[in-house]
């Protein structure tokens, strides 16, 4: 197969947009994409301050390269959630270093368990009732959150790409969770003045895509999945849509974009929730809807145990 | 390691290698068809031979040793 582009043997088909491309060619029309993203949704201008989270994967530390080469001054936040099962933690961080190093970019670590006391999988253990990937999901927003603000970021960029989107949406319209699929957006505006707006510049590429681009720039990224994920609903609802893809290419695109643009003409309702204003957590002082103490807070309290912040690791 | 479609004999077959498996595989066919063959998803993987990236519609023969790489990782 050859480059619709320039003629020579392409490494990737993309068949939902009928294009082949050559390396040079690829590695050109993947930044277009996202700069395309970063416009359509007004995600971000240059000159804003952005903090990209960064796990190691191939997803976030593709976006962190996609945005240095497109000159946005973007820093990384690693956090590292204290999952010892194969160093997994410790292994990604490696990986985010040497990535940084490599690029010369700036980017800070959060340890939870040095900051809070507790790894995710500890604390989990003693919070029943909530499952790991929910601990770490919350974990992760309060402190991608946190040191956004305090680090004068007005922008929070992570790299959900379009088949984790499209996997959320399923779930959700499985569930028909109407206030997450009202949330599910590809830029969530700052409601509050210690929030960051959260934007996703990778929504419009395929996971296919972000790993060809990772093994092309020859970024070296953790390669296994996390051993709390491996099981999670998540890879099956992206083996379904995958099944679909199969039969009908552009079948996750056509359901994600679509699913948007409905968004935008107004055919989907805020939910009454949506309106409900705002406080501040009587600890930690970040955004909650409901009084008292945030989600993140009520979650350290655990026999007694309260979040003890000993200080940010930067790099 | 495990070894899949392995119809014995001598002649040299198509190896398949994903995370820790390996199957190999007789005749000439597309990638596309062998990962099919071996049970994965075309859009789930993408494929390298020699160390380069290829298109699935690209044939493998038996000198071939085809390393599919999963696109879904890390989290």
């Amino acid at each position: 197969m050859k480059c619709k582009k320039c003629g020579t043997t392409a490494v990737i088909n993309m068949r939902q947009h009928r294009l082949a491309l050559c390396q040079h060619c690829f590695l050109e029309w993947v930044p277009q994409q996202v700069q395309r993203a970063v416009e359509k949704f007004e995600m971000f201008v240059p000159g804003e301050r952005v903090l990209v989270a960064v796990s190691g994967g191939k997803d976030s530390l593709s976006l962190w390269d996609i945005l240095l080469r497109l000159g946005y001054p973007v820093d990384g936040l690693y956090i590292n959630l204290g999952i010892a099962d194969g160093n997994y933690s410790d292994v990604s961080q490696q990986k985010v270093e040497r990535f940084a190093a490599k690029q010369g970019a700036q980017f800070r670590v959060v340890n939870v368990a040095t900051e809070y006391g507790l790894s995710i999988p500890e604390v989990s253990r003693r919070k029943r009732g909530r499952s790991t990937c929910s601990t770490c999901g919350l974990v992760k927003r309060h402190i991608m959150n946190q040191v956004a603000c305090e680090g004068g970021y007005g922008v929070l960029a992570t790299g959900h790409n379009l088949d984790d989107e499209a996997a959320t949406l399923f779930q959700n319209t499985l569930h028909w969770a109407t206030g997450y699929l009202w949330r599910q957006a590809p830029v969530l505006p700052a409601s509050h003045p210690r929030l960051a707006r959260k934007v996703k510049p990778l929504i419009r590429l395929y996971e296919r895509e972000m790993a060809a681009y990772a093994l092309l720039r020859g970024i070296d990224y953790i390669y296994e999945e996390c051993p709390y994920s491996r099981r999670a609903t998540t890879l099956f609802y992206k083996e379904l849509l995958n099944q679909l893809e199969e039969t009908s290419p552009g079948a996750k695109e056509m359901f994600y974009l679509s699913f948007l643009q409905a968004r935008q003409e107004g055919r989907l309702l805020p939910p009454e929730r949506s309106q409900v204003k705002m406080g501040e957590c009587q600890r930690c002082g970040q955004p909650t809807t409901v009084p008292d103490l945030c989600a993140f807070c009520r979650l350290w309290d655990v026999e007694g145990i309260e979040p003890q912040r000993h200080g940010e690791t930067q790099v | 390691m495990l070894l899949e479609y392995n119809h014995g004999g001598v002649l040299p077959q198509m190896k398949i290698i994903y995370r820790d498996k390996v199957w190999e595989l007789k005749g000439n066919m597309t990638v596309r068809d062998a990962i099919k063959k071996v049970g994965l998803h075309p859009e789930a993987v993408l494929a390298m031979r020699d160390g380069e990236l290829i298109t699935d519609d690209v044939t493998a023969g038996p000198d071939d040793t085809i390393k599919l790489i999963a696109v879904v990782s890390g989290g």
